[in-house]
């Protein structure tokens, strides 16, 4: 399906009853060269690439529900590339890139963004700390700008600069940063997948892993037995899951992270604005809700749904931030289940199964690192080889030591 | 989610803090098996056994088991008692 402002016209004109799904449900077949586990944005962009970037079209995207169903449609849609340590700067600003040209290369409205994230600061600890992060980014060519209080105070005048406890005095902006329609990526992606003869299967769950002599040599499903030479898992918060299915234990925890939705108002709020004294960050759909969410709940879970200690915590973060809020009402929250790694940091890496590829750890972020872990991902599945920009996402590090934990936590998933 | 602290009885989960998967807290002299203790987990889909502190209670250390499915809690102890 293509879509143009002729066939827009057209479709409001006659109900609405010529629009054709943008990809094919494909049915499973028996063999693929590489199968994909997992069709949220990671797995649906990592197909796309093998097929446009690497020419491979024997590939298969499964997944157990429908795609987007997961975290790509669950997330709260903010992309930035404002880390501190070299590997991750140089990953997240490839996606940056990535994202800079998604829409023109899938041919599809993905509602790229980049309305700026403002990272707020409330002590002199914090400036300095901001300050170094954004030289760090700016060294590694992404833009940064520190930000005083008067500066902050013309962008978003109604911030509760006098807060007693957490005065406002600057922050870091990044101007690139922004958000992106969630499910138009994993839509845009399946459509170029499709296209390009990937087969998407929805409803098929993986229940199991063939190794045959320590090598990968398919999936069990809900649809039956699928053989494949490589097998990708890009699984988000059901990494665990299916690395024990090829006996891994994987230095990941399973967390539930919500989000929330008010009703919709007027133009707000431009940007994407983060809380730097309490756990709280917020952006306006274009609808005109406000989008926020916060920290972890903190307990290891499966059942994508949080509970109310933390919505009162993020809703607290909130009115002391823009007391303004309080006015308005709640219309949706939701959870999702994330992948937290042992540094905050990602895996794509081989793993000790031969033939079988692990793409996980992404925590509550991976949304604005799709693209570039698509690529990435497609890079080691068609090459054997890591790409360069993901080369530090070793599965190995946290045996060898050589740790990407950029807030230095330690193995504390739920404070990452 | 409410957590029942033997000592204080049932409570709201505000009260509480968590900390993790409840495992052993001692060094193993074993470097591939002190890595595994430090960075690898069950992360278990079904019931698990969790470290959680009291701090707005009786700021007793509790070894709490719950289904990360449902968040039902199955049975809470005092840590102490399950070392
Ligand atoms: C509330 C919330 C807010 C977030 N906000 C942001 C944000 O603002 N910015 C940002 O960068 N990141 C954010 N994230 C994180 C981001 O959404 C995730 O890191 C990212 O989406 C994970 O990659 P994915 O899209 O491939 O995951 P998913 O969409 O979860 O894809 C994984 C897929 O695997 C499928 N699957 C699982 N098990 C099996 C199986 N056995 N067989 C077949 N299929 C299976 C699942 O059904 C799922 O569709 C947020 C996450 C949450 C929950
Ligand atoms: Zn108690």
């Amino acid at each position: 399906m293509r879509y143009s402002a002729l066939s827009l016209a057209w479709n409001a004109l006659t109900g609405h009853r010529g629009w054709r799904p943008a990809w094919r449900d494909a049915d499973p077949k028996d063999e693929y060269d590489i199968v994909i586990v997992g069709g949220g944005g990671h797995g649906l962009a990592t197909a796309y690439y093998l097929a446009k970037e690497h020419g491979l079209r024997r590939v298969a995207v499964l997944e157990k529900s429908w795609i987007g169903s997961g975290n790509v449609g669950r997330n709260t849609t903010i992309v930035r590339s404002n880390y501190l340590l070299p590997e991750n700067i140089r990953f997240y600003e490839f996606s940056m890139k990535l994202w800079e040209r998604l829409e023109q290369d899938l041919n599809y409205n993905a509602m790229v963004s980049q309305r700026g994230v403002l990272n707020l600061y409330h002590s002199d600890a914090q400036r300095d700390a901001f300050a170094r992060r954004g030289n760090a980014m700016r060294l590694g060519g992404v833009d940064a700008e520190l930000l005083d209080r008067e500066a902050v105070r013309r962008l978003y005048p109604f911030l509760d600069f006098d807060h007693a406890r957490f005065p406002i005095q600057g922050g870091l902006l990044q101007r690139r940063g922004g958000t992106v329609r969630h499910d138009a990526v994993a839509w845009g992606y399946a459509r170029g997948a499709s296209d390009r003869g990937v087969d998407i299967v929805q409803n098929c769950e993986v229940t199991g892993i063939i190794v045959e002599g320590g090598r990968a040599a398919g999936v069990e499903t809900t649809r039956g037995r699928i053989r494949a030479k490589k097998i990708g898992l890009a699984v988000a918060g059901n990494t665990s899951r299916l690395g024990e299915m090829a006996g891994l234990r994987l230095p990941i925890e399973s967390h539930v992270l919500q989000a929330f939705v008010t009703e919709a108002v007027k133009p707000l709020i431009d940007g994407v604005i983060t809380f730097g004294a309490g756990h709280f960050y917020v952006s306006q759909s274009d609808k005109g809700g406000l989008v926020f969410g916060g920290d972890l709940d903190g307990y290891g879970s499966y059942a994508a749904r949080g509970n109310l200690p933390t919505v009162e915590d993020v809703c607290e973060g909130g009115m002391a931030l823009m007391p303004m809020i309080g006015r308005l009402r709640i219309l949706r929250s939701w959870g999702g289940i994330v992948d937290m790694s042992m540094d905050g940091s990602p895996i794509i890496d081989r793993t000790p199964v031969d033939g079988l590829y692990l793409n996980g750890g992404w925590c509550y972020g991976g949304f604005k690192a799709t693209p570039a872990s698509g690529w990435c991902f497609a890079h080691l599945l068609a090459k054997g080889e890591p790409h360069p920009a993901a080369a530090g996402f070793r599965l190995d590090r946290f045996a060898t030591g050589h740790l990407l934990d950029e807030k230095g936590q330690g193995a504390t998933p739920n404070l990452h | 989610m409410r957590i029942a602290c033997p000592y204080c009885g049932e409570r709201d989960a505000h009260e509480f803090t968590v900390r993790g998967e409840a495992r052993a807290g001692t060094l193993e002299s074993d470097p591939g098996r002190e890595f595994a203790r430090v960075y690898e987990r069950a992360n278990p889909a079904g019931p698990t056994r969790e470290f959680w502190y009291h701090g707005a209670g009786c700021r007793s250390w509790l070894v709490v088991e719950r289904d990360t499915r449902s968040h039902a809690i199955l049975s809470v102890a005092y840590a102490k008692a399950s070392q």
